[in-house]
């Protein structure tokens, strides 16, 4: 068997870059000290938080440093944003949110309700983009937050933050917005001043950064209660030493995916689409899930119809090509994705729908090689299927077209 | 990743007698592409014997290959045998599956059975009107996320001993989805294990319920006895009379009566029958 390892799930999590990894060993090594403490010693690593918020603060183009609170993941940042802005204006019980945000901030709403919350989840088109006129009628006096992720993980489909914004601007300016913006970060061009947004969150394994560390920047007008409360850190908004190695290395991963931005919107996206339009032309049962919304340019997802997605990332891995499903089937949790059937994507091609996620990293030889072998995976999960009337029509179809 | 065997691993990469028997004997089905996995099975079924079996899955790797296993149990086999094969057979055959991924192997034996409901027993049920209220009943959807009925629950509860809601939603998926039916599942449960527990209790021959009645006295309600200082012995049993006789600080305890009832007969009628009556001697 092939022992080479093709790696395009970069939304799930990203390869540690070399430069980020070297610039946190001597924090390690050498560089261990407490930055509270009050030695000689402690100063470099002082200043290295000082620099990383820094970079953070432009990698948002945020107004100030203070702004900018370090949290340990992406479901961190969304849980401290979204209680903090609640546990401030307890008076307020309303929410909205979207039918298509990521577990960490659905589940965390779910719990809410429960709480005597009431949330209005936005519902999207059949390529995934937002309903922005049912967003504007739900909001009223009582709208404590607006949350919206800025790109959906599982299709790449980008949401107009900027003009969510104004909305929520002109119908309640009292209201927060909160913006997961976890699968953007190093994919396009974060602008929080620009965007209007009150609060925003990253994490940092999503653009070659180590698992275990994110940031969330809340800008200085909104005011938060921290989810963990202990010592001054991050001026009381974060209890707990700061993890000195990771924060440097999120510092350095933003920096190096500010200086990426112009490579993903070409390259990467040029890569992206080779593989897309190869698979469209080579395999008569594909079909693009997202139709023509605008993406970030790593992401495809195209369903598979009338085949089951499991049994082609299981096929894919024997080559040692890696990608995720939005099949029952890998989530162990027996329904098929919440996006894709909010989305209303045909049960036909729901169970075989596949994610291909790329990264600066990903090469054309790569891409090349996934376009080899993809067609012959596909046909041998084909002539499995029960349903081979329904796949001659298609491939007719196909023909014809 | 999913922790597969080696041999599920081979059955999906590999699989085995893929394809439809135009002229087949039995056709069965099971899953439906709405829930993510459909298995169909084709048998050629000649002397009482399965000469040939072919299938087509569409589901994940573990569905396709407890289809590709069941084919080669089954080819060769006599109807009878084939019969007698349950999910847990299919999961055993491929060394064991993730509980997550045991509906897959009950999928296996739900088209099988499908194929075979018609196979050789025309003449089983005399009454059409029978027939109707059998068929409702098996056909009563406990599950309508998934269209999991009652039948489909009670078979996966029987074969694999499953005590809990998750495992049957492991099992059969029931559940799995809006979870508005696991009280149902819940109740199904119960009932089955009542229904087991009653059941048991029947079989009993008149030498078993001797021997059982001594056995729960002098290893379940003896060594509670002791422990206060007292003991009981079996002297007779005649129908549902049990006599005892109670010894140590039992005997002349005032609340000898108590024990008697409360402990010793209920330990007994829980067990046994509700109709057992325990009479002390001295």
């Amino acid at each position: 068997m092939d022992k080479k390892l093709i790696y395009l799930d970069n939304n799930a999590t990203t390869k540690v870059d070399e430069r980020v990894l070297e610039v946190m060993l001597p924090y390690f090594k050498n560089e261990y000290a407490n930055p509270s403490s009050m030695y000689e010693f402690a100063k470099n690593p002082g200043h290295a938080l000082k620099e990383a918020r820094g970079k953070l603060k432009d990698f948002f183009n945020a107004a100030n440093e203070k702004e900018i609170i370090f949290t340990s993941c992406g479901s961190e940042s969304a849980n401290m944003a979204i209680r903090g802005v609640l546990n401030m204006n307890k008076n307020k019980k309303h929410i909205i949110t979207t039918k298509v945000e990521h577990p960490c901030v659905l589940n965390l709403y779910q719990t809410l309700e429960k709480q005597g919350y009431s949330v209005d989840y936005i519902g999207v088109n059949s390529n995934g983009e937002l309903d922005l006129a049912q967003l504007d009628d739900a909001i009223n006096d009582d709208t404590a937050l607006v949350s919206v992720m800025y790109a959906n993980n599982e299709t790449g489909v980008i949401y107009p933050i900027q003009k969510i914004s104004e909305i929520i601007k002109n119908k309640n300016p009292q209201t927060k917005f909160f913006v997961d913006a976890v699968q953007v970060a190093g994919k396009i061009p974060i602008d929080v001043q620009e965007l209007g947004v009150d609060l925003l969150g990253v994490s940092g394994h999503k653009f070659h950064a180590p698992k275990g560390v994110g940031a969330l920047y809340c800008n200085s007008k909104t005011v938060i209660t921290p989810l963990i409360i202990g010592g001054h850190q991050e001026r009381g908004k974060r209890a707990g030493t700061e993890n000195v190695p990771y924060i440097v290395g999120l510092g350095k991963a933003a920096e190096l995916a500010q200086d990426y931005l112009k490579y993903e919107a070409t390259e990467v996206k040029r890569l992206r689409d080779k593989l897309e339009a190869g698979i469209l032309k080579n395999i008569y049962n594909a079909r693009l899930n997202t139709g023509a919304a605008i993406r970030v340019p790593n992401t495809t997802n195209i369903g598979f119809e009338y085949i089951e997605g499991e049994l082609i990332l299981l096929h894919l891995s024997d080559l040692g090509i890696c990608a995720s499903s939005g099949s029952a089937c890998t989530s162990g949790s027996l329904e098929p994705s919440h996006v894709l059937r909010a989305m209303n994507v045909p049960f036909t091609a729901i169970h075989g729908s596949i994610r291909f996620s790329l990264s600066k990293f990903t090469t054309e030889d790569e891409i090349d090689y996934v376009n080899s072998v993809l067609p012959d995976i596909i046909e041998k999960i084909r002539n499995i299927s029960p349903y081979q009337d329904e796949l001659a029509k298609l491939k007719k179809l196909k023909n014809n077209y | 990743m999913w922790d597969y065997s080696e041999k599920v691993m081979d059955h999906y990469r590999n699989p085995r007698n893929v394809g439809k028997i135009d002229d087949a004997d039995a056709v069965g089905s099971a899953g439906s592409l709405t829930c993510g996995d459909q298995l169909k099975i084709y048998l050629k079924i000649k002397d009482g014997i399965v000469t040939d079996a072919k299938f087509q899955t569409f589901g994940c790797g573990s569905a396709v290959a407890s289809s590709s296993i069941l084919t080669e149990m089954i080819i060769g086999k006599p109807i009878d045998e084939v019969r007698k094969i349950t999910n847990k057979d299919i999961a055993d055959q491929l060394e064991g599956l993730p509980p997550e991924k045991m509906h897959c192997s009950v999928m296996g034996y739900e088209a099988l059975e499908d194929a075979l409901k018609d196979w050789g027993n025309d003449n089983e049920y005399q009454d059409l009107e029978d027939l109707r209220e059998e068929n409702e009943k098996k056909e009563k959807i406990v599950c309508t996320c998934f269209g999991i009925t009652e039948n489909i629950i009670w078979d996966a509860i029987k074969q694999n001993g499953l005590t809990t809601v998750e495992e049957v939603t492991n099992y059969t998926k029931a559940g799995g989805a809006c979870g508005k039916c696991k009280g149902i599942i819940k109740d199904i449960i119960e009932t089955y294990y009542h229904k087991e527990k009653e059941e048991k209790k029947k079989e009993l021959s008149p030498a078993q319920r001797i021997l059982k009645i001594n056995s729960i006295i002098e290893n379940q309600i003896s060594p509670e006895l002791q422990k206060d200082g007292g003991d009981i012995t079996l002297v007779d049993i005649d129908g549902n009379k049990v006599f005892v006789k109670l010894r140590g600080k039992c005997s002349g305890c005032k609340n000898s009566t108590l024990t008697l009832k409360s402990f010793v007969e209920m330990t007994l009628k829980d067990a046994i029958s509700k109709d057992i009556e325990v009479v002390e001697v001295n």
